[in-house]
């Protein structure tokens, strides 16, 4: 399928064929995977979807992957939940959460994006690969890099959270931790991507890395019905994934597959670490960097490489970008576990957190289909909500114990309740 | 010659090969010109038409951003380091 894409440079379009590169280097501009869709609309048949299973891979067509490529694994093909209890709680109509925070094999969207980017990565012959990662990425190469055979080494903030280092070390990746923030981590990473053929996968594997983020949106489409939402809330790190989210909205318009519907994009941040969603709120034409400073540890990127085509899709889109404080992440961690049944990360908090002021600020409107992106898991965070929880007294294993500990509890109500306890 | 800039692989074609310059200047704008006088290929891929660092490119000086240092006009002072690093992120 070589012929039907190749890289191209977003912003002066000079055309790079297929290599680990992930910036123009012309105007240092980052690349992205661009394809035939003439071609592709001949080979590329919906009907074809029925007969595959229900993970990424079953849009192999829509996807940068080589033509002897065969699945490696079943990632993707996480659950569209159709909200009851917060969609009643918030006044909404047709809410739901894409929830990758089941995805594949290691608990995040990552994974869809480094299974791309290791297809690419054996495709060029690279044995060793790796990333800079805020924790959930590092997590996701670890795991598909031990099952695929390559050798991991992966470079994260040396604060970064226990649970998500662990994740990591259990596949037998190498461990690099950089004495700085995740922007630091990423400057060094492209120092090394420039130095070392190694594939790093969101360096200079990322035009083909990211492409995997399409797979969010397919589904979400095919999930609907094969329709498309009128609202979608991301969490912006990078502002990546928001902007490919649109992406494969717009391949399934050219494709056939979906009427074209304008598709409001809303994206979320953390206040601690808002650069998009400032320059959004500010209309600046450049967002300014910032030093992050929140819990929400995996949208901590104060230097978002994809930020001007974030802000710029979605002031184009009429949608919005907000920010939550630390308190506010872990209320909303909360209140979508109490109500859906979803324990998302920190990241998860801030898109469920921003879509509550969204719809308060009446951006999100009863009558729309709106879709919350769930990008990963509560057990990789739960430093992040544990003092909110303080561990409870031990009771004797007696059934008048456990009385005395109800009375204690529920006092005269559970008193007065009796047997019926 | 107190100041050295770090030169990317992607940029070395205009340098011929040179994978660090040194200069004397006393701010980043003023080694951003030095550079792009002593190679002048490499003027368009470091600024726009506007004359405004691409917005691709990240400079540092040494280990932060010069956006945290107030821009272009932050000053140097001798054995600094000055990295071209073009702009690249993971997370979502």
């Amino acid at each position: 399928m070589s012929f039907l894409y190749e890289l191209r440079c977003k912003e002066c379009g000079k055309t790079w064929g297929n290599v680990p590169r992930s910036f123009c280097e012309d105007c240092f501009s980052p690349l992205e995977v661009s394809y035939d869709y003439d071609s592709l609309k001949k080979i590329a048949r919906r009907e074809n979807l029925a007969a595959r299973p229900f993970n990424m891979w079953r849009y192999a067509e829509l996807l940068p992957l080589p033509e002897d490529f065969s699945a490696p694994n079943a990632t993707g093909g996480t659950p569209l939940v159709a909200s009851h209890n917060l969609a009643s709680q918030w006044g909404l109509k047709n809410l739901y959460f894409k929830n990758d925070a089941v995805c594949f094999p290691s608990l995040s969207f990552k994974d869809r994006v480094v299974a791309t980017a290791l297809t690419a990565a054996r495709r060029f012959g690279l044995e060793t690969v790796g990333c800079s990662s805020t924790g959930n990425l590092a997590n996701a190469v670890a795991a598909q890099a031990a099952q695929q055979g390559f050798d991991a080494c992966v470079f994260i903030p040396a604060d970064l959270e226990p649970a998500k280092v662990l994740n990591t070390a259990v596949y037998g990746a190498r461990i690099v931790r950089i004495n700085g923030n995740y922007d630091h981590v990423s400057r060094l990473c492209a120092q090394i991507a420039d130095r070392f053929q190694w594939g790093l996968v969101n360096v200079n594997l990322r035009p083909y890395y990211s492409e995997g983020s399409k797979t969010h949106g397919f589904e979400i489409a095919e999930q609907l019905g094969w329709t498309l939402p009128d609202n979608v809330v991301v969490p912006m790190a990078g502002g990546s994934l928001i902007t490919k989210i649109a992406k494969a909205f717009k391949e399934l318009v050219i494709l056939g597959w979906v009427e074209p519907k304008p598709v409001k994009f809303f994206g979320a941040q953390a206040t601690g670490c808002s650069p998009i969603s400032d320059g959004v709120k500010r209309n600046l034409v450049r967002f300014a960097p910032q030093k992050p400073h929140t819990i929400a540890r995996s949208l901590a990127i104060g230097n978002p490489a994809d930020g001007p085509f974030a802000m710029k899709l979605i002031r184009d889109s009429g949608g919005w970008a907000e920010d939550i404080s630390d308190p506010e992440i872990v209320a909303a961690i909360k209140l979508l576990a109490e109500t859906e049944g979803i324990f998302t990360e920190t990241a998860g908090g801030v898109t469920a957190g921003v879509t509550k002021k969204l719809i308060a600020q009446n951006r999100i409107k009863p009558d729309e289909t709106t879709v919350v992106c769930i990008t990963g898991n509560g057990l990789k965070t739960t430093d992040a909500i544990a003092a909110e929880f303080p561990a409870t007294e031990a009771i004797a294993p007696r059934l008048d114990a456990f009385e005395a500990y109800l009375d204690t509890q529920l006092g005269a109500t559970a008193s007065a309740a009796g047997g019926k306890r | 010659m107190p100041v050295t800039i770090e030169i990317p692989t992607a940029f070395r074609r205009f340098t011929e090969g040179a994978p660090r310059v040194d200069c004397s200047a006393t701010t980043i704008a003023e080694a951003l010109n030095e550079l792009t006088t002593r190679f002048p290929a490499l003027s368009r891929h470091v600024r726009d038409d506007q004359g405004q660092i691409r917005q691709f490119l990240n400079v540092y000086l040494n280990e932060e951003d010069i956006r945290f240092l107030g821009g272009e006009s932050c000053a140097l002072k001798e054995g600094d380091r000055v990295l071209l690093v073009p702009s690249i992120a993971g997370g979502c």
